[in-house]
């Protein structure tokens, strides 16, 4: 929404608006460029808008106002069989009477390849996916895994600059998804094609782009590079839909450039950067990681404001521990420490103090 | 490994795995015996006994087996007699039984037995058993001298054939063969009333499924793809002829494309036909083909939408965004999808076309008869035998269709909805 418009542009939503009933706005004044050779993932809830978006670049669903554009042209009335863009969808979409080689030569045979050519061409497909052995099974005789790297060598053999992907990974199982999640991502960097991709999973998302747009309400609430989003969320949906998250409300007691002191309703005070305050007395929204509270004082910068904390839980977690605390007055604060040999144990009821690095408190729009 | 699978598996008790099974589920299988017995019995009283009974009436007829006696007996002792001319003796046991039915008053059934398979002979046993009682040896002569016909060899054939209760002779009949004075042989032409009919018929079904199917397919597809409130609309605009009484149906048509009816006089009323030139849609066949199309349309229409309803969108997107056309798509990728549907609903309205009556019965007139009607004639006119024969004609048929259908499709294809 407040990306500057790129030169070397491959897609381009230029004021995309969407309507389905004429009544409600599903997709509202959408900018968006994307690079050439560029991961970029839609991130969102449900019915925030991506897959409307991805519909529209695809040709599925018409724009109701505004441009989108690839590779310079505009490509609103342009049928989706004429645009050449790949596509990857959440249940395979694979064609169910035809074996895994047929469905691979659907693509080359509508655009009038020759045999040879043909079968070249499925065979480096199904090798890039590790499935030349399944030329000759039917979908319903692969597994959900080898269903999904059909549909992926199907997009990708007739070599389209674009790619998008709807989901492609909801249907899989967590083990079996990330391991996915690596083989996507290296296909996209060996090939160097244009991927636009659709999920609801945000740990997905920061995983294998480049850039992640998040959506929420029809717009995009902010596009960054993962570690961005994770790390300086620009607004508080942002902050509460990537990662797990600590929630503080107090007022601006102190603003001065980007540091702010916070005043809790307990009264207690706490450091924090100012990303979208602009005043003194406006009431916001601290968001801190639990990865990054400490309460060892030694392990927090000097002159740092610290708050009386009182352990609720622990929870062993294996790699992490989770404390649960009782924080002004919140009771569901989260600290994680990790498990390292010497770590102190917490145990319910023991009093500590809590704090943070200013830099790791971003105070948000409410 | 093998040889393990083969070894005698027991319980912890000893007993033999395969007896402890059985008896841990026979329990169960009573209990779902019992569910389905009342449904076994009725499925057997009210159609699997009629339909065996109508099989054995095809073959048997004992309406001059038993009231011909003696020539029954003389005709097991000379199998090789020749039909030309048969000796006295011959004559002699004919005349005796024809006193016999005269007295028993069973002339009409044993005429009417040798009638089917040799026309005329109603009057003639008449007539023979009337005078049987006055006639004196020589019989031969005599009876010859009351009518040439009874020294017809076709009439010999037909009684020899008719002094089994068992015979092929309907089947005979039904496939348009004639029995003549030597023998067994194909009818006339203009004769072979059967076999034209019975191709008539299964062209005329086979062109009626056709119609239905194309009428069809748009509609299911509707049906399966509009949104819920139309798609509700839509499925009662279908259901509803479905529920109404099918002799409303039929004659709604015959209001509809008679002479003076409201099609015609449209037509005439717009100009587009003189009042002289109003066109013939009713009493012939293509009253029959539209009023049957119409009354088949809903057993196309639900299967295939039960298939269309679960073929996901996204097919068609992929196939789209793959670089077909929508032509292409729906040929290569919709339509091969939808086979199952459209296999079940053919074999559905082709089968119950290949049968139906009511309907020609009503519109069809002389020309739009079809095979059922054919059989409802004999049996109007009681010849059970002939009718059972036709009958069982188009059963066979029919499950040589079934048979070949499971062959080439599968019958685990089929999806009724």
């Amino acid at each position: 929404m407040t990306q500057e418009p790129r030169t070397d542009a491959f897609v381009a939503f230029e004021h995309v608006q969407k309507s389905y009933d004429g009544v409600t706005l599903v997709v509202k004044d959408l900018n968006l460029s994307i690079g050439k050779g560029e991961f970029l993932t839609m991130l969102g809830p449900s019915g925030s808008g991506k897959t409307t978006c991805l519909m529209m670049l695809a040709g599925f669903e018409t724009a109701t106002h505004g441009e989108i554009k690839l590779d310079g042209v505009n490509i609103n009335q342009v049928p989706p069989h004429k645009r050449g863009i790949g596509m990857v969808f959440q249940n395979y979409a694979l064609f169910p009477h035809m074996t895994v080689a047929e469905n691979l030569a659907f693509p080359l045979e509508v655009r009038g390849m020759g045999k040879a050519d043909r079968e070249a061409k499925i065979r480096r497909a199904l090798d890039m996916v590790q499935m030349g052995a399944f030329a000759n099974r039917r979908p319903a005789q692969l597994s959900g895994g080898q269903q999904q790297r059909i549909a992926l060598a199907r997009a990708l053999v007739f070599d389209p600059k674009l790619v998008l992907m709807d989901e492609p990974l909801g249907a899989l199982d967590k083990q079996l998804r990330e391991h996915m999640q690596f083989e996507i991502k290296h296909l996209h960097e060996n090939l160097g094609i244009t991927v636009v991709y659709v999920t609801h999973d945000q740990g997905e998302a920061l995983t294998m782009s480049d850039r992640v747009a998040v959506f929420n309400d029809g717009r995009i609430q902010q596009l960054a590079p993962p570690a961005d989003l994770y790390e300086r969320p620009e607004n508080s949906f942002v902050a509460q839909f990537i990662g797990e998250n600590n929630k503080l409300l107090g007022t601006i007691e102190e603003l001065s450039g980007d540091k702010a002191l916070v005043r809790l309703p307990s009264g207690e005070l706490i450091d924090a950067t100012a990303v979208n305050i602009k005043e003194k007395g406006q009431r916001t929204l601290v968001s801190i990681r639990p990865e990054r509270v400490e309460f060892k004082p030694e392990m927090m910068p000097p002159g740092a404001h610290t708050l009386e904390a009182e352990v609720v839980e622990v929870i062993y977690m294996g790699d992490i521990l989770r404390a649960v605390l009782k924080v002004a007055g919140s009771d569901d604060f989260v600290m994680k420490m990790r498990n390292t040999l010497g770590q102190t144990r917490l145990s319910p009821g023991q009093k500590i103090k809590v704090g943070w690095h200013p830099l790791d408190a971003r105070a948000l729009d409410p | 490994m093998a040889e393990a699978t083969t070894e005698l598996l027991t319980t912890a008790d000893g007993r033999p795995l395969k007896a402890a099974l059985a008896a841990a589920q026979a329990r169960a299988k009573r209990r779902a015996f019992l569910l389905v017995l009342p449904l076994l019995l009725f499925v057997l009283f009210t159609f699997l006994i009629p339909i065996g009974y109508m099989l054995k009436r095809s073959f048997e007829h004992d309406g001059f087996a038993s009231s011909a006696p003696a020539l029954v007996a003389w005709f097991e002792a000379n199998p090789d007699f020749d039909p030309a001319n048969p000796p006295e003796e011959a004559y002699a046991a004919l005349v005796q039984d024809l006193a016999r039915m005269q007295t028993e008053r069973t002339t009409g059934i044993a005429g009417t037995r040798i009638n089917y398979s040799v026309p005329g002979s109603i009057s003639l046993f008449k007539k023979g058993a009337r005078e049987a009682a006055n006639l004196t040896p020589p019989f031969k002569e005599s009876l010859v001298a009351l009518d040439a016909d009874w020294a017809r060899p076709a009439l010999w054939r037909g009684m020899e054939s008719a002094s089994h209760v068992y015979t092929a002779e309907f089947y005979k009949v039904a496939s348009d063969m004639k029995l003549t004075d030597s023998g067994w042989a194909r009818g006339q032409d203009k004769e072979r009333i059967y076999l034209y009919l019975f191709a008539k018929t299964f062209f005329v079904s086979a062109l009626i499924t056709v119609i239905c199917l194309l009428l069809a397919f748009p509609v299911a597809h509707l049906l399966a793809t509009l949104p819920m409130a139309k798609s509700s609309l839509l499925m009662i605009l279908v259901l509803l002829p479905f529920w109404t009484s099918l002799l409303v149906r039929t004659t709604s048509w015959i209001a509809l494309l008679q002479e003076q009816g409201v099609v015609n006089n449209l037509l005439v009323g717009l100009g587009l036909l003189s009042n002289d030139g109003r066109l013939t849609m009713m009493y012939n066949m293509t009253g029959t083909i539209v009023a049957m199309t119409h009354v088949l349309l809903p057993f196309m229409i639900l299967p295939l939408y039960s298939v269309m309803r679960v073929i996901p969108p996204s097919y068609a997107r992929a196939a789209r965004s793959l670089g077909a056309t929508s032509w292409t798509t729906f040929r290569r990728v919709y339509l091969p999808q939808t086979l199952p549907g459209i296999a079940a609903g053919s074999l559905l309205v082709f089968i119950l076309a290949v049968g139906y009556y009511i309907t020609p019965a009503l519109v069809g007139g002389a020309d739009g008869q079809l095979i059922s009607n054919l059989i409802a004639f004999h049996m109007s006119k009681s010849n059970w035998s002939l009718a059972a024969a036709i009958a069982g004609m188009l059963l066979a048929s029919i499950l040589l269709l079934y048979w070949l259908y499971d062959r080439l499709i599968g019958i685990d294809r089929l999806k009724f909805g």
